[in-house]
């Protein structure tokens, strides 16, 4: 029988390691990797990432790797994006000029107004609050802390698809769930507990699948 | 509904010498105390919402001691790592990254070479690059920047420093006030109240903590978006827990 393995993409984005040991923790095959072929073939497909939107766009498109990704969400693998992996998914961002995503989620990627008042980036612990059930969230409890490092937060035009949302100054989407597909805002992999029980049920569902 | 309901950090610090921790009371007089990867597991236990640990070995050859401890504690605990101390170049941040740190904190090597920040934030992001401030007063509402663990007065005005620092990519400030530090009499509110409002990244207050009070004090009325404390950890004063549930009943929005 076929060995079954998580993907997280390598793209050269920032440190790959926090998300690579808290999977490894709750899993216990997971490549990171910037191979077409191993994505492909890996059951889930995990797709971290910090830093700006336009260099991750670029890269990703040059490498081919944008392609690979949509259609790995097209063909039903669970996927998790975290953090501009959750950006890259929405049609556009406006960070630094407005540039174009996977447009698998239709919206907009915004900066937090200046109106807010508060420090850009957010950096902490804030809470979700859970909009809508999902096995994602099995066993997170409304209103826990997870951790947060960002300065843009994605607009989806479907507010159906909002998992949970969080409150800086602005209420924003801080997760999105819909079909194979699960995006957060937020770092599970640096959420202690809370998150390393969201990495396990993406695991669950990557069993199942 | 509140508008915010980002929670207050606090973050225990250890600082580590040959890959044991020590904690030094004014940067002098250092003491041996325990294992960092335990000290680690435990705050993270007690609900600490970032790990420091500043590394103080002062031999060049002894340095990898450090990258053996962050692989450790990056496998056991799902926080953010902070690491500072000796860090002079890209290479040394691309080390610690590699090894599990989430964050690194960058002090003297800043004010040899501020362009070092503004390519760590271009290369990393600036989510993982700390500017570590150590001030120390020097008038009224004035405060002088060091380096090299406090034993170099450099001229530099911190308030000036810690805007040119965000201006160039850090990601957050980590201050420390000289005056205070290890007299467990409190932080220095006006330094930390100055720097905070004079930038629109968060600051890590540290130095001077003795008891709960101090952090309230911080947090409220020198602006802090974090608190950073050593000794009142880990001579067990305090639990993070105990800690945590002072600051709440204190009005303070804090994980627990």
């Amino acid at each position: 029988m076929k060995k079954k393995y998580i993907a997280v993409v390598d793209y050269g984005m920032g440190n790959l390691m926090s998300v690579s040991k808290a999977l490894a923790s709750v899993y216990p095959d997971v490549r990171v990797t910037s191979s077409k072929s191993v994505i492909n073939s890996a059951d889930a497909v995990v797709l971290p990432g910090v830093g700006a939107f336009e260099d991750a766009v670029k890269h990703l498109n040059k490498k081919g790797i944008s392609r690979i990704i949509k259609s790995n969400i097209d063909s039903g693998k669970p996927f998790l994006g975290i953090c501009l992996g959750l950006q890259l998914l929405f049609t556009r961002s406006e960070e630094n000029g407005t540039f174009e995503g996977f447009d698998v989620i239709k919206g907009t990627v915004k900066k937090f107004p200046a109106k807010i008042k508060l420090k850009v980036p957010q950096i902490g612990w804030n809470k979700i609050f859970i909009k809508q059930k999902s096995p994602m969230l099995k066993g997170i409890k409304d209103g826990s802390f997870v951790y947060f490092v960002h300065s843009y937060y994605g607009v989806p035009e479907d507010k159906s698809i909002i998992s949970t949302e969080t409150v800086y100054g602005v209420k924003f989407a801080s997760s999105v769930c819909f079909d194979n597909v699960f995006a957060s805002q937020f770092h599970p992999e640096k959420s202690q507990r809370v998150g390393l029980k969201i990495l396990e049920n993406f695991v669950e569902l990557t069993k199942c699948s | 509904m509140k508008n915010n309901y980002l929670a207050k950090r606090i973050i225990p610090c250890l600082d580590v010498k040959n890959g044991e921790v020590v904690k030094g009371i004014k940067f002098l007089n250092l003491v041996k105390a325990g294992d960092p990867v335990k000290a680690a597991l435990e705050y993270d236990r007690q609900g600490g919402d970032e790990l420091v640990f500043l590394d103080i070995t002062a031999s060049h050859e002894k340095r990898k001691t450090i990258i053996d401890v962050v692989r450790k504690t990056a496998s056991k605990i799902f926080i953010p790592l902070t690491v500072g101390g000796g860090i002079n170049q890209i290479k040394d941040i691309r080390a610690l990254l590699k090894a599990g740190a989430d964050k690194v904190s960058i002090n003297t090597a800043a004010v040899k070479n501020p362009n070092l920040i503004k390519q760590a934030a271009k290369i990393f992001g600036s989510q993982c690059i700390v500017v570590a401030i150590d001030a120390k007063r020097c008038g009224k509402n004035k405060w002088e920047v060091y380096t090299h663990g406090g034993r170099n007065a450099t001229g530099i005005d911190a308030v000036k420093w810690a805007k040119k620092m965000t201006s160039l990519g850090a990601g957050e400030i980590l201050l420390t006030s000289m005056d205070a530090d290890g007299t467990k009499k409190g932080y220095d509110i006006p330094l930390t109240k100055a720097v905070s409002e004079s930038v629109n990244i968060p600051v890590i207050a540290s130095g001077g903590a003795g008891n709960v009070k101090h952090m309230v004090e911080v947090l409220k009325k020198g602006k802090a978006d974090a608190v950073l404390a050593a000794s009142i950890f880990h001579y067990k004063t305090h639990t993070v827990a105990s800690v945590k549930k002072q600051l709440k009943r204190n009005g303070a929005l804090v994980r627990t």
